[in-house]
């Protein structure tokens, strides 16, 4: 029998492969990749009740249109997303996210475009046929590594699907509600106090802007320039997602799943970890402000969004 | 010996091993990756999603939903680390192309360091190089030690795109960029040869810490004509 597969028909701005991530290759050079929004990664795959470690299909911004060829799965799309299914018969529906849908031979997502936010994902029941490099589906298209030999897709490309035929239908949906937040919770950097005590200020209390240089290794910011007292350069060193790195021109720059692995810049603060989904969400043009807090209230804070999810997807049937 | 360990935001152990970028320094960083790297393949720890070594720096990366912060401390601070005796270090030679289309840099560091291009390349190529570190992008290694005449700042804001194979020094290092990416290194040339490569699943980077490196200028002629 024949594979089902996603013939693209439109790529999309930025459409990849990604999962939790690929760890244990920071020392040669590899960073993390996986979805920048893991919670919106996990929530797809629960609502097709997949391993919540499945693959699933990242896009941005403009997402792709995608036609099933050979077979009939079940899909959820997770984000805050416009898109419109349309049946082989010409008929379109408005899609809904966080709700699983029945795709049949034939029937296309088109994922017209992210709305308040950045990234969006795609899951089908039982995850798509592909390898893993490293113990990871992620697509890395900075090192091409994963699969697609590690490139975004582009149009007329195929992605095969693991079940080609769903005999029960799943009918799931979760009431997520989306709502993006201005202000970005850190921890003071380890270089903390390279920036003059008026920079700190300046720091905590201005508003910092999201350029239009965003992909999902970094986001370059404008605001206040940060002025550094001490040495604008530093022994290269490992970096994390959430490390916010300042250069000599003072404009800072936040590290996303496909960061450098190491960098000489100054670390002014590191983005808590619970705020990481949401900084990799918003849109050039947005408006941030950074809080700090402590390193026990980011584990509590971490807690709480780690519950928060386990609530979604406990609700999710 | 650690001087001092801190935490790099909520899911991350910065230990610092001091402020010097010397091989004797650098061997105990790499001792304790060893050490822990060890310890994460035989399941020993729990948590540790990675170890990012540098100059004289260990960053770890834990995941905050299986261990925290005091825990990784508690264990990095009782370990007994044996010194690795094993070297498996290369000597590997790498040719660079430095015509003034690849030398991106090379009018900026001339003005800057108020010599020449022919004395800042004869001072480039006439050394061996030390690996400290690879990272960054796959497979980049960071060699040193530059000769103090030709040792320059990062630029100030950094390109959006690097030409892959760029090869570039900052203060008293080299590197060379294995793939088009962001980066702020002077940039003198460029190399024909695959510094990484991700088909080699178990040794993808041609260059590893404690390898010996020496660079020999190559014509624009055998750039282009390069074939591995």
């Amino acid at each position: 029998m024949n594979k089902a597969y996603f013939e693209i028909l439109r790529a999309g701005v930025n459409t990849t492969i990604q999962d939790k991530g690929r760890n244990h290759l920071y020392h040669i050079g590899i960073s993390v990749s996986g979805a920048i929004d893991q919670r919106n990664y996990t929530l797809s795959n629960k609502l097709v009740e997949n391993q919540l470690t499945e693959a699933v299909i990242e896009f941005a911004y403009q997402g792709p249109l995608l036609k099933l060829k050979n077979g009939k799965i079940n899909f959820a799309i997770s984000g805050d997303i416009l898109f419109k299914i349309i049946r082989n018969n010409l008929e379109v529906e408005d899609g809904e996210c966080y709700k699983s849908y029945i795709l049949g031979d034939d029937d296309q997502i088109d994922i017209i475009s992210t709305k308040n936010s950045t990234y969006g994902y795609l899951a089908v029941n039982g995850g798509f046929h592909l390898e893993k490099t490293w113990g990871s589906y992620s697509i890395n298209t900075k090192a091409n590594i994963g699969p697609n030999d590690g490139k975004k897709y582009s149009l007329s490309d195929k992605i095969f699907i693991k079940k080609s035929d769903t005999k029960n239908s799943i009918k799931r949906k979760i009431n997520y509600n989306y709502s993006p937040d201005n202000i970005i919770r850190i921890i003071k950097g380890t270089n903390f106090d390279y920036f003059s005590k008026d920079t700190i200020d300046k720091f905590f209390k201005e508003d910092f802007l999201i350029t239009n240089l965003v992909d999902r290794m970094g986001i370059r910011l404008k605001g206040p320039k940060l002025k550094n007292i001490v040495n604008t350069n530093i022994k290269s060193e490992g970096l994390v997602r959430g490390v916010i790195q300042v250069p000599a021109d003072g404009n800072p720059i936040i590290m996303l799943s496909d960061h450098g692995t190491v960098g000489g810049y100054p670390k002014i603060g590191v983005v808590i970890a619970a705020d990481l989904d949401l900084i990799g969400q918003l849109t050039p043009g947005t408006k941030i402000n950074f809080k700090e807090v402590s390193l026990e209230e980011a584990q509590n804070i971490f807690k709480a969004y780690t519950e928060d999810t386990n609530k979604y997807l406990n609700e999710c049937n | 010996m650690i001087k001092n360990i801190s935490n790099l935001g909520d899911a991350a152990v910065y230990c610092d091993f001091g402020s010097e970028v010397n091989e004797s320094i650098n061997a105990n960083v790499i001792d304790y990756f060893n050490h822990l790297s060890k310890l994460i393949k035989e399941k020993k720890i729990e948590g540790i999603t990675n170890l990012t070594p540098s100059y004289n720096k260990l960053i770890i990366s834990f995941d905050l939903t299986i261990t925290n912060y005091k825990k990784i401390k508690n264990l990095i601070e009782g370990l007994i680390i044996h010194k690795d005796i094993k070297n498996n270090n290369q000597k590997i030679k790498i040719p660079v192309c430095c015509d003034d289309e690849y030398a991106l840099d090379i009018i900026r560091l001339i003005a800057k360091l108020n010599i020449n291009k022919d004395q800042i390349l004869e001072l480039y190529f006439n050394k061996e190089y030390f690996c400290y570190m690879t990272g960054f992008i796959a497979g980049m290694p960071f060699l040193g030690d530059l000769n103090k005449d030709i040792r320059c700042d990062r630029l100030e804001t950094p390109r959006v795109k690097m030409p892959k194979g760029s090869v570039g020094i900052t203060e008293q290092f080299a590197n060379i960029y294995t793939f088009e990416s962001p980066g702020g290194w002077n940039i003198i040339g460029n190399t024909p040869k695959k510094i990484f490569d991700d088909k080699n699943l178990n040794q993808p980077a041609l260059v590893n810490p404690g390898d010996k490196v020496s660079f020999y200028q190559i014509t624009k002629e055998e750039y282009l004509n390069w074939n591995e």
